[in-house]
């Protein structure tokens, strides 16, 4: 193995273990309450990770919480940032995940007709 | 794309108390609950809590699991996993301030640490190479061989200012000089694992959770010493280790990271494990390499050092478990970075282990200069059940206690050395009040005195005579001059040794004489034990109103000496059969069993 070989490994191994290290610009938290969970958020969370792991993005961790009891807009996706901006998605489906991946998580930029609020604190 | 990793310890402490089982139950439950697809389960090396085993570390929240057994895993995943809350069951209290520690950063004892050399421990899988090369690894061989030369890596290392943490601490750029300087070849580097102290466990958690790291280590520094083959000698009940380190060197070969033209710079570098039958005196350089050989484990006297004639005479450079893993990140920050943490005359981290009465038992990292006080109270979370502090006892079976008074000492090489301890490997074991400091010199002047190889007399017979006079001394049958005895046969023992474990072995007896001499007088004096501890002058009876006659105490009692009181119902010690074993006292819930040591006060 030579030196470049070495870092490129790296670089692919990186994205293994990213996760632990902490201290992510983005957090996706979903709301995976009972309603979330019968409106398909576990597969809407799956999508995303899919999407999250094609584009390479390893600034991003994703979570869970309960539901927040706007039970009728489930599934629901929360995207906060690390200077404390909050934005809210709701029911959000296949297509529309990748599409939060690709415009939110990647180029910064909030998709206006799914995001439902926005809060910076 | 996993959504999150739960880290397993897979340490030894750990897997002893069943993580094995825990990870087992991690996989089906996840398994069971349609979570495989977005969480991980990771083994990882020692996490440095080993009395809160199993242990387990969730990411990216950072909570902190103790006691993960796996009856409990189900309801783990369900809350946690499932739910999205921490399953508060399992988290940890601080043992000062009773909170509850809801993530690893609020945890005193992991956020006090600076860790250097345990990096990577409890981060990574120990068995993957893709990870341990994902945290920079191997960057720092590719960096020698490629961009520096031989005398500019020993440079580096001088300018560092790392000493050996095997416990003498030579400075290692000198050390790896002298070897580079030696005109013989073939050379040899040696890493010395044969970690043996009571109560200590550092080098394992190191072999065990980053096995890598001290193979990278090994090949900088051969390269720089002009070596092309290396052994890890390693003891044998380091079962996990060995696996891990024979995993390690084999992935590593496989990627090229061993074994010839490392880098495509010519360079050759092979390795292979010795393992060790289980002595004592082999961590000792000279018999380390004796058995290396596959010859009896015995010293030789010095010089010849072994960077002049070591292994098969030929010039070898030994160095500790914990300096070869501090060479990767030393070359990766540079030296000026190195040097600027510790003290003035140490520089760097050292792993300690903490042990004995002390709350948070374990391994942790912490620069030079850390006063004992903070590694005890702080780190260590002070004595537990409300005992007093008494003496920590520094560097293995053959360190000195440190007394109360002198708590506030900055630890490094001089400083414990001035209080007549040593830094040995970094080992802390903590007295409290319960524990009788004769009977404490006593244990370890046994086992130096078994694992004393037999070679040179001063140790065999003076470790021997020591061990007799101090046993008489427990036994209630000292004599006026005995601790006169003592003296004059530690200086002899210490000055005449052939080896380390001779020279150092009358440390526990001659600290304890110099902080704790009250407590031999007592014995001798008095036969009075002060911390009601050895057997023979002790003497046991029960307190007639606050017996309750329940008779646990009577079926306790293993030579049958305690009766009841004529036809009352309360019981009494019939003392010309009582062997002062303590089961009465032991079993007793009333506090009505009283123990007391001659020219006491009865107390509880």
């Amino acid at each position: 193995m030579n030196l470049e070989e070495l870092k490129k490994l790296k670089e692919k191994a990186q994205r293994q273990v990213a996760l632990r290290d902490g201290n992510k610009k983005y957090r996706v938290v979903f709301s995976m309450g009972t309603s979330g969970i019968a409106a398909g958020a576990r597969e809407i969370m799956t999508t995303m990770l899919d999407e999250i792991d094609k584009r390479g993005l390893d600034d991003v961790e994703v979570a869970v919480t309960g539901e927040i009891g706007l039970v009728d807009a489930e599934p629901m996706i929360r995207i906060e940032e690390a200077n404390g901006e909050k934005v809210t998605y709701a029911r959000v489906n296949a297509a529309d995940a990748r599409k939060i991946v690709t415009e939110h998580l990647e180029k910064g930029k909030v998709v206006e007709g799914l995001a439902v609020g926005k809060v910076k604190e | 794309m996993k959504r999150t990793h739960i880290l397993v310890c897979t340490g030894t402490g750990c897997t002893s108390c069943g993580s094995f089982q825990t990870r087992d139950a991690l996989l089906t439950e996840l398994q069971k609950n349609g979570l495989s697809n977005e969480i991980d389960v990771v083994e990882t090396g020692c996490m440095g809590r080993c009395d809160l085993g199993p242990v387990a570390l969730v990411h990216p929240e950072g909570t902190f699991y103790k006691n993960v057994l796996a009856p409990d895993v189900p309801k783990l995943v369900e809350e946690h996993f499932l739910k999205g809350r921490p399953f508060q069951k399992l988290l940890p209290t601080d043992p000062q301030t009773q909170n509850v520690i809801q993530t690893q950063a609020d945890f005193t004892f992991f956020n006090r640490q600076l860790r250097i050399v345990r990096d990577n421990c409890g981060v990574i899988d120990p068995e993957k190479i893709e990870e341990y090369i994902a945290r920079d690894g191997y960057l720092a061989l590719g960096k020698v061989l490629t961009e520096m030369k031989p005398e500019q890596v020993i440079e580096e290392i001088k300018a560092s200012g790392l000493r050996g943490r095997g416990g003498a601490g030579f400075p290692t750029g000198r050390k790896w000089e002298l070897m580079r300087q030696a005109p013989v070849s073939p050379k040899y580097v040696v890493c010395n694992a044969d970690e043996g102290d009571p109560g200590a466990f550092m080098n394992r958690s190191v072999l065990e959770g980053d096995p890598h790291s001290v193979l990278e280590g090994m090949a900088i520094g051969a390269y720089a010493m002009g070596a092309n083959r290396g052994f890890i000698y390693i003891r044998a009940e380091y079962g996990l280790a060995v696996k891990r380190l024979h995993i390690a060197i084999e992935q590593a070969y496989k990627a090229e990271l061993l074994g010839k033209n490392l880098f495509g710079t010519g360079f050759d570098f092979d390795l292979e494990v010795r393992i060790g039958a289980g002595a004592f005196v082999c961590g000792e350089e000279t018999a380390l390499m004796r058995s290396v050989e596959g010859r009896r484990g015995q010293p030789q006297p010095r010089p010849p050092f072994p960077a002049q004639r070591g292994l098969w005479g030929k010039p070898t450079n030994i160095n500790n478990v914990e300096t070869w893993a501090t060479i990767r990140p030393l070359i990766l920050k540079g030296a000026k970075w190195f040097s600027s943490i510790g003290t003035e005359k140490t520089k760097g981290t050292k792993v300690f282990c903490l042990a004995g009465k002390i709350n948070n038992t374990g391994v942790a990292e912490l620069p030079f200069g850390t006063t004992l006080r903070e590694m005890i109270f702080e780190v260590g979370g002070g004595v537990p059940n409300g005992k007093k502090f008494k003496a920590v006892q520094t560097g293995g079976p053959s360190g000195g206690v440190i007394p109360e008074q002198f708590l506030d000492t900055p630890v490094e090489y001089e400083t414990l050395q001035k209080l007549g301890s040593i830094m040995g490997s970094g080992g802390m074991v903590v007295v409290d009040e319960d524990s009788c400091m004769v009977d404490f010199a006593r244990f370890f002047m046994e086992f130096c005195c078994d694992e004393s190889c037999g070679k040179c007399p001063p140790c065999r017979v003076g470790t021997r005579q020591m061990l007799n006079i101090l046993n008489r001394i427990c036994a209630g049958d000292g004599e006026l001059d005995d601790i006169q005895k003592l003296e004059d046969l530690a200086a002899m023992v210490k000055d005449t040794s052939l080896c380390g474990l001779g020279q150092t072995a009358p440390n526990p007896v001659l600290t304890t004489l110099k902080y704790f001499r009250h407590e031999y007088e007592a014995h001798i004096i008095d036969k009075q034990c002060p911390a009601r501890v050895c057997r023979d002058l002790l003497h046991f009876e029960i307190d007639e109103p606050l017996c309750k006659g329940c008779s646990l105490c009577a079926r306790a009692c293993p030579v049958q000496t305690i009766g009841r009181i004529g036809t009352l119902k309360k019981f009494e010690i019939h003392e010309e059969k009582c062997i002062h074993c303590g089961a009465c006292f032991e079993v007793c819930r009333f506090d009505a069993v009283k123990k007391t040591s001659p020219g006491m006060l009865v107390t509880a």
